[in-house]
This record gives C-alpha cells, sequence and structure tokens, in this order.
C-alpha cells in the first residue's frame, strides 16, 4: 500500500516560483518548490499560515500561472484547469441557489455533458447523502455540505482530487468523520490526492507522506513517510509511533518559523 | 470502528454554516411580516378594526365636514359606486407604468451588468448614476409634456427615468458581489466568461435585482401618477387634480385608496418572486 517509490509519477512541480504584484511590492508566494506525487499516492502539506500552501494547490490546478517553473500532469505540462483535476476548495463552495442535485451537476452543465447519475447516485450514497438531492445548501449541516463538495468533485471521474482545507471549518469530530470518509472514498476509487491542511494529525491520519513547506518563500523543507497500513483505525491515532511523527512534524514547522524570524519575507523581485 | 466512542468532542467551529449568506440582507424581499398563529391574526384584525372603526366614528363624532376628511365608510361607498369611471384612468397608468418599467428596468438591467465589469467605465459612470437616482424625475415632466405632448410618452419615459437608475444601482450592488470561490470553481470546470456570468454572477446577483425591481416599479408609479397631476386629461393622477378641484373628497381619497392597493401589490408581487427565487439568501 505505502510502495510509494514503486508509482509512476502523476503530478510533478517542477521548480515552481510564484511572485504576486501587490501595492506594496512584489510578494514571493513559492520559490523554486519540487514535489512529485506518485499515482494513488495520498500527499498532505502542511506548513505555517501564509507558506504558500494554497498557492501551490492552486497552482497544481491550474487555476493560478506559476512565474516560473512549471506543473506536470502524466508528464504533459499543465496549462490551464484539467478536467482530469478535481478541486475541494475551503468550506464547501456550494453554489446556494441550486439544490444537492442540480450543484452536483454543475460541472457536467458547464461542460455540456449529460450527467453520468448512476455514478453520481453511487457517489451520494457513499458519503451517506442518498435521499437529500432536493436539498439545499442552507438545509444541510457544514460536514454534509463538504460531502457533498466531494461528490461534486469525483463526479467527472477524475484522476488527480486536490483538497484544499477542506475540512478547517469543520469541529474536530465531524473532521475525523469526513477523514475516514475520504480514506474510504480512496480504498474504493484509488485517486492522487494533494491534501493541504493545517492539522498535523489528520495529515498523518490521511496521508502516505505529509510534506512540510517552509514558511514564505514556499518550499519543501521536509517530507515524511506515514507507514501505516490502510484501512488506518482511530486507534492508530493513540499509538506512540504517531505522536512521535506528530512532533518530529511540529518541531520542524516551529524551528523553521523560527529561522524565518530573521529573513526578509518580501522581496523586490526582478524577474 | 470501534473507537468512536472514546473521541472527546472539541469545541465546535462551523464557520461553514451560513458563510454564503453575510453579504447582503434580503429581509426587505423575503422576510416580511409573516403571520404565525390564530392569536396574531386576530390581533391583526382587531387593530384594523379598532384603526378603521375609530376613524369612522371620530369623523362622525366630531362632525368632521366631507370635503376636509370623509369617513371610511363614504370613502369605501365611493370606490364601488366611482369605480366604473375610474377603471379605464386605472388602466391608463397601468399601461404608462408597465411600459415606462419596462424599459427603464431593461436598460438599468442591462447597464448594470456591462458597467460592473469594467470597474473603470464604473467610477467614470457612477456620479452621474448618483445624479439620475437623486434627481425627481417628476421636475422633468412639464419639459417632456412639451417636447413629447400631452399622451402617454412623456409619462412612460419618466417613468423609464425614475425606475431605470434605482434598478441599476441595486443591480449593480448584486453583480458587484465577487465570489472569487464559486468563479474559481466554474474556471476550474472550463468555464467561459459567460457561463460565468450566467451561471454564478447573475443568480448571485438576483436577490439584488429584485429589490431594485421592486423600488424601481414603486419609483415607477409615484413617478407616472405625478406626471398625470402635471398634465394630460387621463390617469389616475389626473383624477386626483380633478376630484380635488371639484371638491369630491371621497372619489379622491378613493383613488389614493387603489393607488395605496396598487403599491401593496407590487410589493408583495416581489416579495413573492423573491420567497420563490431567493429564498437562498433569507
Amino acid at each position: 500500500m505505502n510502495a510509494v517509490d514503486a508509482k509512476p509519477v502523476k503530478l510533478a512541480v517542477r521548480s515552481a516560483t510564484k511572485v504576486y504584484r501587490t501595492a506594496s511590492g512584489d510578494l514571493l508566494a513559492l520559490d523554486r518548490c519540487n514535489l512529485e506525487i506518485g499515482r494513488n499516492e495520498i500527499v498532505s502539506v502542511v506548513g505555517p499560515s501564509g507558506c504558500g500552501k494554497t498557492t501551490l494547490l492552486w497552482s497544481m490546478s491550474g487555476l493560478h500561472s506559476l512565474t516560473q517553473g512549471e506543473i506536470l500532469l502524466d508528464g504533459q505540462a499543465l496549462t490551464g484547469p484539467h478536467p482530469d483535476i478535481g478541486l475541494v476548495f475551503q468550506e464547501a463552495n456550494l453554489l446556494p441557489w441550486r439544490d444537492l442535485d442540480a450543484n452536483i451537476r454543475f460541472p457536467f452543465e458547464i461542460k455540456g455533458q449529460t450527467p453520468d447519475n448512476e455514478w453520481i447516485d453511487h457517489l451520494l450514497h457513499r458519503v451517506g447523502l442518498g435521499g437529500f438531492g432536493g436539498k439545499y445548501p442552507r438545509e444541510l449541516s457544514g460536514g454534509m455540505q463538504q460531502r457533498a463538495s466531494i461528490v461534486r468533485a469525483l463526479s467527472l471521474k477524475p484522476s488527480v482530487l486536490l483538497m484544499d482545507e477542506p475540512f478547517g471549518a469543520l469541529d474536530s469530530f465531524t473532521r475525523e468523520e469526513m477523514n475516514r470518509l475520504v480514506e474510504e472514498i480512496w480504498l474504493d476509487t484509488p485517486t492522487t490526492i494533494v491534501f493541504i491542511t493545517h492539522s498535523i494529525e489528520e495529515a498523518i491520519f490521511l496521508s502516505d507522506r505529509v510534506v512540510v513547506l517552509s514558511p514564505r518563500p514556499g518550499r519543501v523543507q521536509a517530507e515524511y513517510e506515514v507507514p501505516f497500513p490502510r484501512p488506518r483505525s482511530l486507534e492508530i491515532m493513540a499509538t506512540k509511533e504517531v505522536f512521535d511523527l506528530t512532533n518530529a512534524i511540529k518541531r520542524e514547522i516551529v524551528g523553521s518559523r523560527k529561522r524565518a524570524g530573521e529573513t526578509v519575507r518580501e522581496v523586490q523581485h526582478a524577474s | 470502528m470501534s473507537g468512536t466512542d472514546a473521541i472527546p468532542e472539541f469545541p465546535k467551529r462551523s464557520a461553514a454554516d451560513g458563510a454564503d449568506v453575510s453579504l447582503t440582507n434580503m429581509s426587505a424581499l423575503t422576510s416580511g411580516p409573516g403571520v404565525r398563529s390564530l392569536w396574531e391574526v386576530a390581533a391583526i384584525a382587531a387593530v384594523a378594526v379598532l384603526i378603521i372603526g375609530g376613524a369612522e366614528f371620530l369623523l362622525r363624532f366630531f362632525q368632521v365636514p366631507h370635503y376636509v376628511l370623509p369617513p371610511p365608510s363614504t370613502i369605501f361607498m365611493a370606490l364601488i359606486t366611482e369605480f366604473p369611471h375610474i377603471a379605464p384612468h386605472l388602466g391608463h397608468t397601468l399601461v404608462e407604468l408597465l411600459a415606462g418599467f419596462a424599459i427603464g428596468a431593461s436598460i438599468g438591467l442591462v447597464m448594470a451588468a456591462v458597467i460592473t465589469q469594467v470597474p473603470f467605465l464604473e467610477k467614470i459612470i457612477a456620479p452621474y448614476i448618483l445624479l439620475l437616482v437623486t434627481t425627481p424625475m417628476l421636475a422633468l415632466v412639464p419639459l417632456l409634456i412639451l417636447r413629447l405632448g400631452f399622451g402617454y410618452e412623456p409619462r412612460i419615459v419618466a417613468v423609464a427615468l425614475a425606475a431605470g437608475p434605482m434598478v441599476m444601482i441595486n443591480a449593480a450592488t448584486g453583480f458587484r458581489r465577487v465570489d472569487s470561490a464559486k468563479i474559481a470553481l466554474a474556471r476550474s470546470y472550463g468555464a467561459s466568461t459567460l457561463q460565468i456570468f450566467w451561471k454564478i454572477r447573475a443568480p448571485m446577483a438576483l436577490p439584488m435585482i429584485l429589490v431594485g425591481l421592486m423600488i424601481g416599479a414603486i419609483f415607477g408609479l409615484l413617478t407616472a401618477v405625478g406626471a398625470e397631476m402635471v398634465g394630460g386629461g387621463f390617469g389616475l393622477g389626473n383624477r386626483l387634480t380633478t376630484y380635488s378641484s371639484m371638491i369630491q373628497m371621497p372619489q379622491f381619497f378613493a383613488v389614493v385608496l387603489i393607488l395605496s392597493i396598487l403599491g401593496i401589490l407590487i410589493y408583495m408581487l416581489f416579495f413573492l418572486i423573491g420567497k420563490k427565487w431567493a429564498s437562498w439568501e433569507a
């Protein structure tokens, strides 16, 4: 299950550099960031706030263009949004004027495709939302909304799922439920998942590999293999191995923050 | 998963709930007073009876002359007996209102959609829109009558001028509500600019558009009646000036009553449309 090295590279970040032009000068968000994600691997990206995690993910989705460097999907340079890449946003990002059915069929509507109703029904039941198709987002709890948004992201059968702090707004209990759900779905239909999170526990529970990003400008600072077998139970989170790993990652992040205090964060970028 | 029971419940922070609804408040349209119980109905009816009956009693008791203020029953009788004479004028007013509103609202909507796409253009145009909104278009009616005569035309133009800017500023507020996450969602599926407009921006603007249409329609009604009072021999506004000049106060107030009902119907129409199409924001 964790033979990462044997997997072919699905998504590659090559020397990714992103400069934001702001009123107070240029802001270097990513600086020659390199990352490889294997096929059907689950990789979490953690790091201090504002370290460029979201910038990295949005670049991987093709929604943001990089200032320098490139993103390779199956070896092909990504030039924009790609049908093979599904996105799950912070908070559910459902359209409040559409019921769940219409929300989940939104991607098909945009693409002018006939929705795969059988697959959508399967997914809805899979996440426990069978029979909720006529409900509006405001009638659902935060967890249910986020489950619907996962169904929406999976409805087009993407081979890559990018998740941008999807459960950050949920309470911890719902969050753990969602983490198990993601793993279950992944065991059902293996997908390459890149998962941005603030929670080291969440990252460890879900991932084959946890990537620590440095403070801005973001670069990969450390990587940790997570060797536990799947399906993972919540008991595993109480073991000494997880405890040690959590602490190691925490130390890495805290240490990097201290070092960053001495460096200049905003740079005048010439190119 | 046997470990579930052992998980302690941490404090909830459910920012996801209601995150989409904070931008504008549709309370003017969708959360109007809803009747909740029989007791409330009884209370509302009792107050109505008290006010109308009280007015009737006081006006009769103090023998207030009809040319000052006729009692409600007299106004109501006048409404019934005079209605066949008033009805054609009501029709004229409605024609002016509908035509002027259709023209003004369409132009207002299109302009709102266009200028909000070009922020620079919006900056240039904004002061003039404000001028159009704050200037009472009634002031232009004498000029319009000079140019366009005493028919429907000056009134329709006045209604359009009054309604259009109202629709426009409110719709523009709606179109300006940029939710970058929702637009990113559409873009991630390869949506075109036009698709983003129709499937994200327009629905997001709809509640404010409805508010604009309602305000525009009510301003349109005011302007239509006002214009009719200035000149021309027909319309409810003309009835008001005619009846008051002949001191036919029951008939005068019957027309006022019709205008009130018309205004309430406009409000209810948009209230119901809002409830059906924009209730997601309430």
